[in-house]
């Protein structure tokens, strides 16, 4: 049993320097209260200096644990505690000292806590930078006109220094060049990747024979430029993701299953078809299922967009993400974690995110056209010069190097993450998380937007709308039956009465009866807060969402409900119709809710009843028309639009199917970021193509002084530093 | 200038050594929350020695 073992470990030890060091760099780590941490939390108000004390020191109070630190930078706070501590008594304790804080599942949080790459590419960049200046502060006496023997042993020792750090920190270079050399493309790597290794060649053969040109100093800067640049496009994304993994992370995975010893609580992976669940009213039903005993209330609007709860009872099939409302269930399970609903929805998701990866970046784009030319010049130049100096090898491969090295594309290496990275700081700071390296070019292009209703331009909580109608006493009768249920509608009507002031009546015996509604005992008269039918209300139909209250003097009074809209998406509709773009509603709601929100936002094109793969191929048919579409939606049933739109939002309330399946997710609960988002978009869009015409600007000067074999390592210092430090203001102007 | 073989070599080895703490501060996971350490300085308790 232990030679598979040891064939599995010993890859890993011997692959690379850097392979080797990032487990000892997680090893060393572990001695921080970050390794040893048992309980994380997400503590999103943490801003200051005092916040880190306060927050420390309250929870470090705590009996039973044993260190607490505050990450400030991720709003993290790592605990480590004894295991009889649980995480509940700690959010107590930061809310004794008025921080908000919510559990984090440690097991989520694992995958991207170490980022490995990201410390690998910052040594590689260490090393090189070292090395630059070293081999910087050299060349400067070689240019300054140090002569004959102090001149090689100067080359000789730049070589030493440059040699092993080409070796070391070029070979992410390397390895994506040798990628798209097998796949049969010229990427940006390839050409980078032979100017390196040329101009590292050609100056060991300088020095060989004491010539006057050694190149070891642009190789090191090269390499030093383009990984900074690496890094950066690295960083950006890491911090999206790990944002985004938190927010998975906020939903721990557990159940309660009901065992032969009773009930008890379970992670989600533990659970097997054929199990029995309990889900609590106001919890969310964490597997898919059949009901086995119980009655309630689900609402499914983060599966379908139905903004209306549906009676449950026994036998009705369930799905995981869908909220149990009344009554308690008990639900067995026909498939949990990975394999629920989430699964059907995945083919779709797939499909559709295979149309997207065809999309060509700027970048890719930028790097299409450069390469062969800039192959094609150094050929030529080698060619000429062979020509002219009638095979003279050594000065002709001299001056393809030269050329090579001036075109390489330091400032078009960094003229991308540079910008990226601008742009993602201010559109984090204004809300937005960005998870996709290619989102904003996406967003920048986009001429029609598909926004979803329920969760999307509402925020999925209703609102009493008819209360001025009513009789006095209704409202506090109604809040006092209300306040016995987890239903939506009766929270809303608590919500209601307290807003305005309104005391609740005295009622008592309160009873809630599943799907039903709530009763109780109001002055000796029976009082009912519920389904009209069970109130004993005659409906008239229509669609407006409403429950009644029935009292035992007089009839039965509707109380009627409205889904509030999300703030911002009234400026958000007018924003982007003033930006030309055509604005559709796709829900899958009934007609009357979805007809009235488009008339109240003023939307030209609505469509109501969609269903998931009708969205698809709704936004499949914009597309094929030539429509750059964003799409917005927040649940299951947007999952498969999400993915097949050429850039997709989702609110940070949305499932997490919907929110992996968009590139961009927003964080607060207003829209009215997004439209200034598209904005940025396009500006830094524009930064890119600036940047691109400023690298081609300087290619431009300095390539015909390296095709007449003008061009000094001198020369190519300059070009090389002057255009990256241009490129890179260009792009911090976005901030 | 056999002065150079000595400044070069003691350069070199400045050099080093500052590799060799950049090194250092990776592998204790200096960088994983600047924002933390840059306000932490801030903070009027302190103690004998670095907290865990």
């Amino acid at each position: 049993m232990n030679t598979p073992l040891a064939l599995a470990e010993a890859p890993g030890l011997a692959a690379c320097p850097a392979c080797a060091v990032a487990p000892a760099a997680i090893a060393q780590g572990s001695r921080h209260a970050a390794g040893r941490a048992r309980i994380v939390l997400s503590v999103p108000a943490a801003h200051c200096a005092a916040c880190i004390g306060a927050v420390e020191g309250a929870v470090a109070a705590l009996p039973g644990v044993r260190g607490a630190r505050l990450n400030l930078t991720l709003r993290r706070l790592y605990v480590d505690a004894a295991p009889d501590v649980g995480a509940e008594a700690i959010v107590a304790a930061l809310a004794r000292a008025g921080y908000e804080g919510f559990e984090l599942d440690a097991a989520t949080l694992a995958a991207v806590e170490t980022d490995a790459e990201g410390r690998d590419l910052l040594m590689r960049l260490g090393v090189a930078g070292f090395a630059m200046m070293n081999v910087m502060l050299l060349s400067v006496a070689v240019w300054s006109g140090a002569e004959a023997a102090t001149r090689d042993l100067f080359h000789w020792i730049s070589g030493a220094i440059a040699l092993p750090t080409v070796a070391f920190a070029g070979q992410p270079f390397f390895r994506s060049a040798l990628q798209a050399l097998r796949a049969r493309r010229l990427g940006m790597d390839v050409p980078i990747s032979l100017a390196l290794i040329l101009a590292s060649a050609i100056s060991v053969y300088e020095t060989l024979h004491s010539g006057r040109h050694a190149y070891f100093d642009a190789a090191v800067m090269l390499a030093f430029f383009l990984l900074a640049g690496r890094y950066l496009d690295h960083r950006t994304r890491a911090i999206a993701r790990s944002a985004a993994q938190e927010l998975a992370a906020l939903e721990v995975p557990r159940a309660i299953r009901l065992g032969p010893a009773g009930d008890e609580v379970v992670a989600i992976e533990a659970l097997a078809p054929g199990d029995l669940v309990r889900v609590l009213p106001g919890a969310r039903i964490p597997v898919d299922g059949t009901i086995e005993t119980g009655e309630s209330e689900i609402d499914r609007a983060l599966l379908t967009g139905e903004s209306m709860p549906q009676p449950a009872a026994p036998g009705l099939a369930v799905g995981a993400g869908e909220m149990n409302l009344t009554g308690a269930l008990v639900v067995r399970v026909t498939a949990a974690g990975a394999a629920t609903t989430l699964r059907r929805m995945a083919d779709l998701v797939a499909l559709a995110e295979a149309a997207r990866t065809r999309y060509t970046s700027l970048a890719d784009r930028a790097a299409r056209a450069y390469s062969p030319i800039v192959h094609v010049v150094a050929l030529a130049s080698l060619g000429g010069w062979l020509q002219v100096t009638g095979g003279d090898w050594r000065v002709a491969l001299n001056v393809a190097a030269a050329v090579l090295i001036i075109t390489c594309p330091c400032a078009l290496g960094l003229a991308v993450p540079a910008v990226v990275t601008a742009a993602s700081g201010r559109l984090y700071r204004a809300g937005l998380l960005i998870k996709s390296g290619t989102a904003l070019e996406r967003l920048a292009e986009v001429d029609t937007v598909v926004l979803d209703k329920t969760g999307t331009l509402t925020l999925g909580a209703p609102r009493p709308v008819n209360l001025d109608a009513l009789p006095p006493g209704a409202l506090a009768l109604a809040a006092a039956l209300g306040a016995g249920s987890a239903h939506p509608l009766a929270q809303a009507l608590v919500a209601a009465a307290r807003a305005r002031g309104v005391a609740p009546a005295g009622v008592e015996d309160l009873r809630e009866v599943p799907g039903q509604g709530i009763e109780g005992r109001w002055q000796g008269g029976r009082v009912r807060l519920g389904r009209a039918a069970w109130v004993g209300a005659e409906t008239a139909g229509g669609a407006a969402t409403a429950t009644w209250l029935g009292r035992p003097d007089g009839a039965p009074l509707p109380f009627v409900f409205e889904d509030s809209l999300r703030p911002g998406a009234e400026t958000l509709v007018r924003e982007l119709r003033a930006q030309g773009m055509r604005v559709l509603l796709l829900s899958g709601d009934a007609e009357g809710p979805v007809a009235a929100m488009a008339a109240r936002l003023g939307i030209a094109e609505h469509a109501a009843g969609v269903l998931p793969h009708e969205k698809v191929a709704r936004v499949a048919a914009l597309a094929a028309e030539g429509r750059r579409v964003l799409m917005l939606g927040d649940g299951l049933n947007d999952t498969g639009a999400l993915a097949a739109a050429h850039v997709s939002i989702s609110p940070a309330s949305g499932l997490d199917a919907a929110r992996a399946a968009s590139d961009i997710v927003l964080m607060g609960r207003d829209l009215a970021p997004v439209g200034p988002a598209i904005r940025t978009a396009r500006l830094s869009v524009r930064r890119i193509r600036e940047n691109f015409a400023l690298s081609a600007l300087y290619n431009i000067v300095a390539v015909p002084v390296a095709i007449v074999g003008l061009a000094s390592p001198l020369l190519a210092a300059l070009a090389m530093s002057l255009s990256s430090v241009t490129v890179t203001l260009n792009a911090l102007r976005l901030r | 200038m056999e002065v150079l073989a000595i400044l070069i070599l003691v350069s070199l080895i400045l050099g080093g050594v500052g590799l060799g703490a950049f090194f250092w501060t990776l592998r204790a996971r200096q960088y994983d929350d600047p924002e933390g350490d840059a306000r932490r300085i801030l903070t009027e308790e302190w103690d004998d020695r670095p907290k865990p």
